[in-house]
């Protein structure tokens, strides 16, 4: 089945995206972004949810329920206001959890 | 290592014999998907975090463009201009099997076939920082979806990697000595059972001679 993109975060940093046809969807507030996740995660109409690392940490709980699903797949990225190194420390953690040590980011 | 509760009879032994040679046997095929798990899985984090990096300098780009083009564009002018998308992206998911892990995989293919077919906007009243931003963008969409199902792909795996971890290790530690114990024991029963039977049977032996052929007034004291 044909599904999109969809990205959330603060207006400034993704409204780039809805001209290379993603869908985006603006929020600045905690909760705001938390419902947002859910209903647009649960809509079923997306493939990669996209999130600025501000609204990635605001969704631990939100995130987790995606976690073990195919789609979609939630992936954070740096906002306009600069890398807070969320990606990296999300894959660092993948590394712990399957080898039981960071033996690749810890250099 | 606890024995378990159970009887030690002949027929438990065999049962016991039988459990642990596949408990053995699910040991070495569990502790060779981890191994093949782990190494795939290492090889996609090392390609992941390259991907990363790339994505994340380009996107860095992006937004430098963007901070332009809002610097010499009114803010309501940017907006106006990117308000009205013309390119709609669709996503076909597909499913791989990786050591029984489903990774996904991603296709995109873009409603119009023209790829350079992307500005939702005339160019006369536009800056060209905006084309820039644009176009660096959507220079880096297909590096983006291939990040999201890398990401994806580690994300699972790692899941997967760890619940066969706990297996193999409750296998290894806990319940082949637990089944090799209670085989034990019960071998150990079942031998004294087997001796104890033996002796009384020569003392009932030795009875019944004695009173036949009074042995022990003959030749004992």
């Amino acid at each position: 089945m044909a599904k999109n993109i969809a990205v959330i975060g603060d207006a400034e940093s993704i409204k780039g995206f809805s001209a290379i046809g993603i869908d985006i969807y603006p929020c600045d507030e905690a909760e705001e972004a938390a419902r947002l996740l859910r209903n647009v995660a649960d809509s079923e109409t997306y493939a990669i949810i996209y999130l600025t690392e501000t609204v990635y940490r605001q969704t631990v709980k939100e995130r987790s329920r995606y976690e073990e699903r195919l789609t979609p797949a939630v992936i954070p990225l740096p906002g306009v206001t600069g890398n807070m190194g969320t990606g990296r420390e999300r894959l660092s953690s993948f590394v712990e959890k399957a080898v039981g040590s960071d033996i690749i980011f810890n250099n | 290592m606890a024995v378990m509760n159970v009887n030690p009879t002949r027929m438990q032994l065999t049962k016991l014999k039988k459990q642990l040679v596949t408990a053995v046997r699910g040991h070495k095929m569990l502790k060779d998907k981890r191994d093949e798990l782990m190494r795939q899985f290492l090889d996609l984090v090392r390609e992941t975090k390259e991907l990363r990096e790339k994505v994340e300098a380009q996107l860095e780009n992006c937004n430098n463009h963007f901070v332009n083009a809002s610097a010499v564009m009114s803010k309501e002018a940017l907006d106006a201009s990117l308000m009205s998308p013309k390119q709609q992206l669709n996503i076909e998911t597909t499913s791989k099997n990786v050591m029984s892990v489903e990774i996904p995989q991603f296709t995109s293919s873009a409603r119009t076939s023209d790829s350079g077919d992307i500005f939702p906007y005339g160019f006369a009243f536009t800056s060209f920082e905006l084309d820039d931003a644009i176009v660096s963008l959507n220079s880096v969409l297909p590096d983006l979806i291939k990040l999201a199902q890398y990401e994806k792909s580690c994300e699972l795996m790692s899941a997967e990697i760890e619940k066969t971890r706990r297996r193999v290790n409750s296998l290894e530690h806990v319940m082949i000595p637990r089944y090799q114990e209670t085989i034990k024991y019960i071998s150990m029963k079942l031998e004294e059972n087997d001796r104890s039977s033996r002796t009384r049977l020569m003392k009932v032996k030795d009875m019944l001679l004695d009173k036949e052929h009074n042995y022990s007034g003959k030749y004992g004291n």
